[in-house]
Parts: C-alpha cells; structure tokens; sequence
C-alpha cells in the first residue's frame, strides 16, 4: 500500500467512526426524549436498576477494592524517592475519587452490564420480539432503551461512590498492614484532604459513563444483524464501542473539571 | 379493508417487492403462498411499517397507512410471529395481557388476568400454562400462546406468518382449526402467509401467490386445484421442476 493509500483508509476509518459517533448520538437524543412523553414503564425501570446497579456491586467493590491496595503501594514506593511517603493516603484519596473509581468501575460496567444489554436485545431483534412490541403499540425505545438508559444514569454514581469508599478502604488496609501507617492517622488525612469537589466530578462522570454504557449496549442490540452471529458482533461492538467512548469522555471530563 | 397498491422493495439493489397489488376484506381469511425468499415477511412487514417501501402505498379503510394513522392501525392489531416472538423475560400471561398491561389507561392487573386466562382457555392452554415462562413450553404450546396475544385485545386486522411451520401435523392441524375458528368468530380481516398447502385448504377463503416480487395468481381456494398457471401447479405440486426457481 503506498503512502496516500495509506492516508486514505485511515481517512476512511476517521470518517466511519465519526458517523458511528453520530448515529450514536442521534440514538441517545430520541431515547433522552422519550424521559418527557408518557407512558413511563416503571416496573421494568425496576427491573432495571436491580440488573444494572444492585448486580454490578460485587464486581465493582472488588476491582475498587483491589485497585486501592495496588494504588497505595505504587504511590508509596513512588514517594520514597522524594522522602514523600506521607503523601499515601491523600493521593490514594484523591486518585480514587476523581479518576480510577469512575473510571475502572465505568468499564467494569461496560463489560458487564453493555455486554448483557446487547445481547438481550440483539436476541430479542432476531427472534423478532422487537417486531412484535411494536405490533403490541409498545415503543421499543421507550419501552426498552429508556428504563435502560435511565437506571444506568442513575445507579453508576452509587456504585461509583461505593466503589471511592471501598477503594480508600483498600488503601488504607495496605497503609496499615504493610506500610506502618497509623489506623486513625491514615483516615484523618483522607477526610481532611478530599474535597466536595473532587467527589462530585467523580460522580457526574459516573452518571455520564452509565449513561454511555447503556446507549452503546441498547443501540448495538437494536441494530443486530441476523442470526447467532449478528447477536455476537454486537455484544462486541457494544462492549468496545462503551469503553473507548468512556475513555474519550473521561478526558473531556476530567479536562473540564480540573484544568487551569 | 386493507389494499396494497403496486408495493415495490429493493434490498441493497436486489428487488424483493416489484410492484405487488393485493386488497384484504374484513371476514375473510387472504392467504399468500410464495416460496421461501420471496418476499411474504417483507410484504408483512412493510403494512406494520416494520420496513418502509421504495415505491406504492398501504391504504387502510380507504386512507393512506403512514405515520399519522399507524397507531389506530396497531392499535386494532394482532399478529403471530412465525417463531412466536415471545418476550421471555415474563410469564406466559403477562405476554398475553401485554397490550392490556400497557396501554392508556392500563386494565387493572386481575382483570388483566382474567382477560389472559380467556384467550388461553380459547386456545386449549389451561391456567397451569399461564404462570410458566416461554422457554418452557414447546413449539406449539408457543404458537397458541401467540395466537391468544394476538386476540387478547379483540383486534379487527390479524396477521399470521407461517402459522404451521415446524410444527408436526397433528400440531399444525390444531394450529389451522384455531385460526380458522377464530377468523370466523371474530369476523376480522386477515393475511396469513404459509407455503403448506395442506394449512391453505383448512383455513383460506382466497388465496395469493406472490412470485418474482409479484401476484402471479389470485383466485378462491377452490379455483387452486384446476387453475393451468404453471407456477401455480409447481407450487401446488411441490414440483422441483418448473418455473419457480429454488433460491433460498
Ligand atoms: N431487513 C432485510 N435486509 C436485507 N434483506 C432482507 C431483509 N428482510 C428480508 N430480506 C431479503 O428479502 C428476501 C425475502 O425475505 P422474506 O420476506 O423473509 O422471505 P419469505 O417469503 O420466506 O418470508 C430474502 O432474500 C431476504 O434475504
Ligand atoms: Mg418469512
């Protein structure tokens, strides 16, 4: 392939993406609009916030948990080097809180919950249930995409917020047990440093990446192709395209909170 | 009651549809014959508005079908499903009473069951059956349980899509007697889309051969034995000779 070859498929992919991008976005506006028109179907909203929230918390307590011991360690050992290991718990704290608990827990979500989405629906387009709510005069975004979208909106900032907690926890098991901090010390730092600030940006990149989560699993769902094969590509494409676009929105985020 | 008029669809430039002209009257029982791969689903899907045609339009009671009257449309509608397409998240009677559950206003959740254990009872299903999940049933309980979804609301338009396939013929028999019964006692205008042959002289009162995106026949079911066409006499014969071109 010569070099402008080279250039123009790369163009190609840019502009594809782009479109994807687009169409996602469109899809995210007609599901969002349907928050102000009834009917509201409650019961499987309900439904929804067990699946995607109450579900989803083993996996994101252990990855925080995890993570936060891991956190401690590196920062320690970072510390060192500059005689700054008291830094430990603050920068745990702050870590935690404005990028890895969002962050890893939106993408633990991803793969759980984009994953479940997609295939639920990608499942139901084949087998033409999708056809037939709409022979029943049910909206299969309204009655399908929206309880989705919302309790994911919804119930990632909780499980982000739990996740924090847990993670600081993690931290702060590693600081005592292995790296000779003091128990109430430890915790005293956290709480004094940490600001309102720095938990709410964490959350509202909760909500935004839940939000992404269940727009990417419900709209590769709704778009499936035919057969076993079609419901497989988009479990995939759902899972890959959430977790690219939450790492995009989380620089976008964290660039609007914290920059300058 | 519905009339279609010169339908045309194109998938990604292979023409499915090519101009199908066809009117349904209430109380009767259109049945459309056509191989498979012909164009029978498409040709359903574009009146529900499942896909939208190139060409043609779909009038109901004389005015255009489109974005303004679909929902009356739907609303007075019932289909079965060639696999059912039952929603396997909810219990046999809540797929039932899905459209009494969800419209505006609802019907109170007893009375809703109550109107659900009727239309199994008017399939042979008992209250045992209404508390079990789809996945728990077999091909033809799963069939029946469609059929009542798509009574559950006295609908006056049905629609059926290969009603019997895979279904063993005593299954398929019980199949066509319901939907028979029920075309008659409910006096609704229906479209059933099959290619057994058997099904179509239990339950048509006229019958459509849809061929090369086209209505190649149309004539009552009596006429079906006797009629010279030879893509007719192909198709009644299950001939793998003839005109009719196996694709798909
Ligand atoms: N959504 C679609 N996209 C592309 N091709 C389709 C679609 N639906 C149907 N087709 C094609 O249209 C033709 C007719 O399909 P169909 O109406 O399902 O046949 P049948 O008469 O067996 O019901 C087939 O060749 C099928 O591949
Ligand atoms: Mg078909």
């Amino acid at each position: 392939m010569t070099a402008t070859g080279a250039l123009a498929a790369l163009g190609r992919a840019a502009i594809g993406a782009l479109r994807a991008v687009g169409r996602v976005a469109l899809f995210a506006g007609r599901v969002t609009a349907r928050l102000w028109m009834p009917p509201f179907h409650g019961s499987e909203f309900a439904r929804q916030i067990v699946a995607i929230g109450w579900l989803s918390l083993p996996v994101v307590a252990l990855t925080a948990l995890f993570t936060g011991g891991a956190l401690a360690l590196q920062i320690y050992a970072g510390g060192a080097r500059f005689s700054a290991e008291a830094v430990v718990p603050s920068i745990v704290a702050i870590g935690m809180v404005r990028e890895l608990g969002p962050v890893l827990g939106g993408l633990m979500v991803a793969a759980r919950v984009a994953s479940s989405i997609a295939a639920e629906i990608g499942t139901m387009k084949v087998t033409e249930q999708i056809d037939a709510l709409v022979t029943l005069s049910a909206d299969p975004l309204r009655y399908l995409a929206l309880p989705r979208v919302l309790a994911a909106t919804l119930t990632v900032p909780v499980l982000v917020a739990v996740g924090d907690a847990i993670g600081i926890m993690g931290g702060w098991i590693v600081g005592v047990e292995r790296l000779g901090f003091d128990a109430r010390g430890y915790l005293r730092v956290t709480t004094e440093f940490l600001e309102a600030g720095d938990v709410v940006s964490g959350l509202v990149k909760g909500a935004v990446f839940g939000f992404i989560v269940a727009v990417a699993g419900t709209y590769a769902g709704m778009r499936s192709g035919r057969g076993a094969q079609g419901v497989g590509q988009a479990t995939k494409a759902a899972v890959v395209g959430a977790s690219v676009m939450i790492l995009a929105a989380n620089y976008v985020l964290t660039e609007a909170f914290f920059s300058a | 009651m519905i009339a279609l008029e010169g339908l045309c669809k194109s998938f990604g430039g292979a023409p499915v549809l090519r101009g199908v002209d066809l009117v349904a009257e209430r109380g009767e029982n259109l049945v459309v014959i056509g191989a498979s791969g012909s164009g029978k689903s498409v040709l359903l899907k574009c009146i529900l508005g499942l896909i939208t045609p190139d060409a043609g339009m779909v009038r109901w009671k004389g005015a255009a079908l489109g974005p303004d009257n679909r929902a009356d449309f739907l609303a007075r509608f019932g289909m079965l499903f060639q696999g059912a397409a039952l929603f396997d998240s909810m219990p046999v009677w809540r797929n039932v009473a899905f459209r009494l559950l969800n419209a505006r206003p609802a019907l109170p959740v007893t009375e809703a069951r109550a109107r659900a254990l009727d239309c199994l009872a008017r399939v042979g299903l008992s209250e045992r059956v209404a508390d079990l999940y789809p996945a728990e049933l077999s091909g033809g309980m799963q069939k029946r349980v469609g059929l009542a979804r798509a009574i559950a609301a006295g609908p006056e338009v049905l629609f059926f899509d290969e009603p019997t396939t895979g279904l063993d013929p005593v299954m398929a028999g019980v199949i066509d007697r319901l939907i028979a019964d029920i075309v008659r006692d409910l006096g609704v205008c229906a479209i059933t889309i099959t290619h057994d042959m058997a099904s179509v002289r239990r339950i048509a009162d006229r019958v459509a051969l849809l061929h090369e995106g086209r209505i190649r026949w149309r004539g009552d079911v009596a006429a079906l034995g006797s009629d010279p066409d030879p893509v007719l006499r192909q198709f009644v014969a299950g001939s793998p000779e003839g005109p009719i071109a196996p694709t798909g």
